[in-house]
């Protein structure tokens, strides 16, 4: 089979086990009679979609705003920190135990105390964003940095290179394939992040995102337009975590086994 | 050749936590420009020694440094030192051009002078097309030779190899060791082999050092000439059998 043959396969595949799903719900819904205040119809949802789009865009733009923005302070201080712990052992041993037992304490426990700290609103979000997002990025980097072949840092101590010099030219690239992994984990965790931010935060009027969104309709017994802001909230991490694949693909693709797999799955 | 400062070992010995000894008072010379390879069973010190002459390990006691002709010396690590390891040791990463051009990049060589450089040792090392080629997609012993164009690239006063044929098969080992002697030859460099093969060691070295159990046993000066080492001759044999005798001995393996 040639390649844009497979192509047409990957895309193919899921998109027809949504759709044959989407008419199974159709059908059960139509079929059992079911309150739509329980389960709307999927073609409900996407008629009330269509009439809240001004509404929804907004939204979503809001709340991806919030995650990308968490998302990307995750990864710096996650990158950063990370390698300052991998390179100091006196650092490994005092703060990442602590990292670890920090990561337990539910972010839902933790929100209100964001409000209390940066007030209503968005940077709430994106506070609770990052939050929650730092640790797969902070856990990977540490593990990608102290995995380098132990022979290449010979290469580079022979040479008297400064440790700066070596993580900027070893001991980075050399962790890429590992922060990636802990990326794409910290993509899904930002959204769920910045939805939590949303939810304490409550800042909404005309300009709401869509965890307020969400919040507002269940209020108001619309169901169908909680399904429709859920649907939102899915395709922003999809979104991010889409973006931090292909990144990664293409930074590791010419020579990491990891990305010949990706390959394999994209057949 | 002689350009290059002769390398003293005196009176080298190596502690492991643990109470090991890896080396006993081991001192030897390595004449300036020449060829010396150390040769012993596994676990004899060999590597270790290496690994001090390059800064990687510390010695307990005694030193190994360059020594000028009036009789002083100067710590290894000051000069001009290079080493090319068991494995290719390439950044997997980065194209053959890059990856040979690193040690001048450490070194603080602008990117101009840096790549005309490593293109002139590549294309000397007969390795011309492979230059944008990534580490992955050469054979075990193509990326050897990179790694061995690496060592010369910033024109080393001495060269240590450590088992550079080690994982390559017999074949390719003896197309390698022409290149570790065109190394050698074009960098004149003061080299110092670790082996275990006595046939590599006959076919490339001025002197051998046979080593036993962390010690120096013995060394074998190579009586044929540099220009003239073939290994289907019968002269070739008969150094190998010398050498081969010498290691039983230190091995203590009865031999006729």
């Amino acid at each position: 089979m040639n390649r844009a043959a497979q192509n047409i396969r990957a895309v193919v595949a899921p998109v027809v086990a949504v759709l044959v799903i989407l008419a199974g719900w159709q059908a059960a819904v139509i079929a059992t009679g079911v309150s739509p205040f329980l389960l709307p119809r999927p073609t409900v949802i996407a008629e009330t979609m269509w009439q809240s789009r001004a509404l929804l865009f907004d939204a979503t733009l809001r709340t991806a705003t919030a995650a990308l923005a968490g998302f990307a302070i995750a990864s710096a201080v996650g990158v950063i920190a990370g390698s300052l712990i991998a390179a100091l052992p006196i650092l490994r041993r005092s703060l990442y135990p602590l990292a670890t037992i920090l990561q337990m304490v539910p972010l839902v426990a933790v929100a209100p105390l964001l409000v209390i700290w940066f007030g209503f609103g968005l940077p709430t979000a994106i506070a609770a964003s990052a939050v929650v997002a730092v640790f797969p990025v902070l856990a990977s980097t540490i593990d990608g940095l102290r995995s380098v072949d132990p022979g290449l840092r010979e290469i580079f101590a022979l040479a008297h290179a400064s440790p700066w010099t070596r993580w900027r030219k070893l001991d980075l690239p050399a962790s890429v394939p590992a922060i990636v992994t802990g990326l794409r984990i910290a993509a899904g965790l930002a959204v769920i992040g910045a939805i939590v931010g949303e939810f304490v935060s409550g800042y909404g009027g005309s300009h709401a995102p869509l965890g307020i969104v969400v919040m507002t309709a269940m209020r108001e017994a619309r169901t169908d337009l909680v399904f429709g802001a859920v649907a939102l909230c899915a395709s922003v991490g999809f979104f991010l975590f889409g973006v931090v694949s292909t990144l990664g693909w293409l930074l590791a693709r010419r020579w990491h086994p990891s990305a010949q797999d990706e390959m394999e799955i994209r057949k | 050749m002689s350009d290059k400062p002769a390398v003293a070992c005196s009176g080298l010995s190596c502690v492991f936590m643990g109470g090991v000894s890896a080396l006993q008072d081991v001192s030897f010379r390595l004449p300036a420009g020449g060829l010396t390879a150390i040769i012993g069973p596994s676990g004899c010190g060999k590597t270790t020694l290496l690994r001090i002459a390059a800064g990687l390990e510390r010695a307990t006691s005694g030193s190994i440094q360059f020594l000028r002709e009036d009789g002083s010396t100067q710590p290894l690590r000051a000069g001009r030192l290079t080493v090319c390891f068991q494995e290719a040791r390439l950044l997997p990463w980065r194209t053959v051009i890059d990856n040979v051009a690193l040690p001048l990049e450490l070194a603080g060589v602008d990117r101009r002078q840096r790549r005309a450089r490593a293109d002139a040792v590549i294309q000397a090392a007969g390795l011309d097309g492979t230059q944008r080629r990534l580490p992955a997609q050469l054979s075990g012993g193509m990326r050897m030779r990179v790694a061995l164009a690496r060592t010369l690239v910033t024109n080393p006063a001495v060269l240590l190899l450590d088992e550079p044929c080690s994982s390559v098969d017999e074949f390719t080992r003896m197309q390698l060791d022409e290149e570790i002697r065109r190394v050698w030859q074009v960098s004149g460099a003061t080299t110092l082999l670790v082996t275990h093969s006595v046939s590599e060691a006959v076919f490339l070295a001025d002197s051998i050092i046979i080593m036993k159990r962390a010690q120096v046993h013995c060394t074998h000066v190579v009586s044929l000439a540099q220009g003239n080492r073939d290994r289907t001759t019968l002269e070739f044999s008969r150094e190998v059998e010398q050498v081969m005798r010498a290691l039983a001995h230190a091995a203590g393996v009865v031999t006729r």
